[in-house]
């Protein structure tokens, strides 16, 4: 075990003394978080919109003044519909509201149904079916008021009566936090990894290593040990800020947490010591890890985008990706609890995962020392 | 004699990265395999959603309104439950995103006439997709009121919303992300491109023998940027080209407003590249360093949330982010047929953040030097 420990010794002494590793297992995890907490909202509430009023009877100004109410809309009132093209071709607004100039008139008339215009810009698919949703949710609160104050025509005759469970408030943080874990996890247990093998590979230390009483198992151990230490301290340190800066809530248990976070760490640090081993050099490595680990995790782990909503191709890939794995599990602990259905079966694939990386890197650091 | 000396110097940087194999399969295979698989991948569009449905009711109007859940491309697999115990499992075990509820009394309540209710009980741990589905649920369970409404001579509905998509009418996912992807791709490409172009000739020691050659800091500056500037565009040419030729992307702009935003835009994120290998001593620390600018730019850049929607002292910061700027010329020029006046009202402020970071790093150069 002494070589172990000497080994361990001297990479903490790398990583102290090396202001890099510094800032990409603090100081960006402290970045992503605070980003995550503030700058990435998916709760769009501060959409600006366009209301064109060609006329202004009294049906006109009660819907008028409902939008002016809702909480997601910052509205810009106009007569001609023309003022507001432009703003839409430079992005300045989301959409408009067009209250025709005939809408009371066929308001008043029985039976038929006055139009109101809605008009988004499809530029942006995502904040254009969320324009959509909340002015259909404004309209048809106006609707009910209307009936109400005069009791005219009919409602809609079924009412749709949502209930979103485990994140009432629906706030798109208290999912994107959790998961953004499991991207720190990964910048530091492959990237960070890989680009440090790496950097011995290139630098020739990595064989001068492989020549001493060492064996190949104590210096892939040796390697893994302190960023292994190093992500998980990382990991509490963004569990602590979630929970107590940005009062997520941990409805699993910690230690279902750490457990499951640890075998992604083991996972995600073999990858990035497989990485190194193939590349033996930075660049290739930071490409190769950014590529296959860290874009991955973002894009293709469900942490945004939605992976039943991606091509089959597309879904069978993400099968390969830890991360996607992880993610559910992130989600799952903090918002709903230990649902162990959904823990096990997911750290049973990551662990899977991390066996086969690690079989792969020992055949290969060993076909090297033999040839 | 000076524009010599910078040529001599962009002509080495770029035959450079040509030699090298490793850095050819690196300009070209990743961009390519992302722009391939992040177009399709990254969408908050809701497509094949697992819903569940537990029907009490034993009218024909019920299961009438199941059927159109049933025929929707948003829904694809539907499991049926039984009793309300099984709802919590459901949800929690991720079998479903929405379990529609209707209850005993629906179909009785609707022959009287009278206003009838569906719950949605929707997995809040993915919100906005399910804010989504919810969406789609209420609008065809409206328009099946509707429908029953006129059908049985009921009064109708006084007003109605009648949405239209402007730019992009059927919202496909597809022509957002494209244009998006050919700002961050070729911003990804340019930034690894410079901060290493510096970096790998600081650890090989090659940079000292720049620094005290008889070329000024303001000569390197501009023959590493200029090479720099050179790959990126060509890197933007290849992925436009897919844009346009594979993807079929609808592209109603002009391609020179296009192009002139996009050479700014690469100056700026080389000057950034630049600066930020000005400072750093080692390959790993330029590598490290610009991917901590490049995470917060990107998920600050209006891709994936509006900037609005950001706190108001964080917008302030972000105006020196490059790509808010020419995420929306892209957006604008291809699918809005964006013209130069409104473009160039975003060119300036990447020409000024350009700026400032080619005068850095120019700085730091002449400061190692002396």
């Amino acid at each position: 075990m002494r070589p172990i420990f000497a080994l361990i010794k001297k990479e903490f002494f790398q990583i102290i003394r090396d202001p890099s590793s510094i800032l990409i297992s603090g100081v960006l995890p402290l970045i992503l978080l605070f980003i995550y907490g503030f700058g990435v909202s998916l709760d769009l509430d501060h959409l600006r919109i366009g209301l064109v009023m060609e006329e202004e009877s009294d049906e006109a100004v009660s819907f008028a003044e409902s939008l002016r109410n809702s909480r997601y809309f910052e509205v810009t009132t106009v007569r001609d519909r023309r003022e507001l093209e432009d703003k839409m071709l430079e992005g300045k607004i989301r959409g408009f509201v067009v209250i025709p100039a005939y809408f009371s008139s066929s308001w008043k008339r029985p039976g038929q149904e006055a139009p109101l215009q809605v008009i988004t810009d499809g530029s942006e698919p995502n904040t254009a079916q969320f324009v959509q949703n909340y002015v259909r949710g404004a309209f048809s609160v106006w609707l009910q008021q209307e009936k109400l104050n005069q009791n005219l025509k009919g409602l809609p005759l079924i009412q749709t009566l949502p209930r979103f469970w485990y994140n009432e408030e629906l706030e798109s943080r208290n999912f994107l936090i959790p998961g953004s874990i499991a991207i720190i996890m990964t910048l530091i247990g492959t990237l960070l990894t890989a680009l440090v093998v790496a950097r011995e590979w290139e630098r020739g230390t990595m064989e001068a290593l492989m020549s001493t009483p060492v064996t190949i198992f104590q210096l892939l151990v040796g390697k893994i040990v302190p960023y292994f230490i190093l992500g998980m301290l990382s990991m509490t340190l963004c569990v602590v800020v979630a929970v107590w800066f940005y009062q997520i809530p941990l409805r699993g248990s910690f230690l279902v947490l750490a457990m499951s976070s640890a075998s992604f760490l083991l996972a995600a640090t073999l990858l990035g010591l497989f990485i190194s081993t193939l590349s033996k050099n930075q660049f290739v490595a930071s490409q190769a890890s950014i590529v296959s680990a860290f874009l991955p995790a973002f894009i293709l782990s469900g942490f945004i985008f939605e992976i039943s909503s991606m091509p089959g191709w597309i879904q069978a890939l993400t099968h390969f990706i830890p991360a996607r794995y992880f993610v559910s599990s992130l989600q799952t602990l903090f918002l709903v609890g230990n649902v162990w259905e959904v823990i096990l079966p997911n750290t049973f694939f990551i662990l899977l995962f991390a066996l086969i990386v690690l079989t792969l890197t020992v055949y290969k650091t060993a076909k090297r020392l033999d040839g | 004699m000076m524009w010599q000396r910078i040529w001599s110097l962009v002509i080495k940087e770029l035959l450079a990265v040509w030699r090298d194999k490793k850095s050819r399969m690196v300009l070209i295979i990743p961009p390519m395999a992302q722009l391939i698989i992040f177009s399709f991948a990254a969408t908050l569009d809701v497509k094949n959603a697992s819903i569940a449905i537990l029907n009490h009711d034993s009218g024909k109007v019920s299961t009438d309104l199941i059927q159109q859940f049933v025929g929707s491309p948003t829904f694809a697999s539907i499991v049926y439950l039984q009793g309300v115990e099984q709802i919590r499992p459901t949800i929690d075990q991720q079998r479903a995103m929405m379990v529609l509820h209707i209850d005993e009394s629906f179909s009785r309540q609707l022959y009287a006439g009278k206003p009838a209710s569906v719950q949605l009980i929707l997995d809040g741990r993915k919100s906005n997709t399910t804010q989504i589905v919810a969406g789609y649920a209420t609008e065809i369970i409206n328009q099946f009121s509707d429908a029953f409404a006129k059908e049985r001579g009921f009064p109708v509905q006084s007003a109605r919303l009648i949405v239209r998509n402007w730019y992009n009418p059927n919202l496909i996912y597809l022509w957002f992300n494209v244009p998006n992807l050919v700002g961050i791709l070729t911003m990804v490409v340019s930034l690894i491109i410079t901060a290493l172009s510096v970096a790998r000739e600081r650890e090989l020691g090659t940079f000292d023998q720049l620094l005290v050659s008889p070329m000024e800091p303001f000569e390197i500056v501009v023959g590493k940027t200029l090479p720099a500037v050179i790959i990126s565009l060509g890197e933007a040419t290849l992925i436009l080209g897919v844009a346009i030729g594979l993807y079929q992307i609808p592209f109603l702009g002009s391609l020179w407003v296009l192009y002139v935003s996009l050479i700014v835009f690469v100056f700026a994120v080389v000057g950034v590249g630049l600066f930020l290998s000005s400072i750093c001593k080692t390959q790993q620390q330029a590598i490290l360093a610009s991917f901590v600018f490049m995470s917060p730019a990107l998920l600050l850049s209006g891709y994936a949330t509006p900037i609005e929607n950001m706190p108001v002292w964080l917008q302030k910061i972000d105006l020196i982010n490059p790509i808010r700027y020419f995420l929306v010329i892209t957006k604008g020029v291809f699918l809005k047929g964006m013209p130069f006046s409104i473009a160039w009202e975003l060119i300036w402020p990447m020409a000024v953040i350009a700026f400032f970071n080619l005068l850095g790093a120019n700085w730091m150069f002449r400061r190692r030097l002396e």
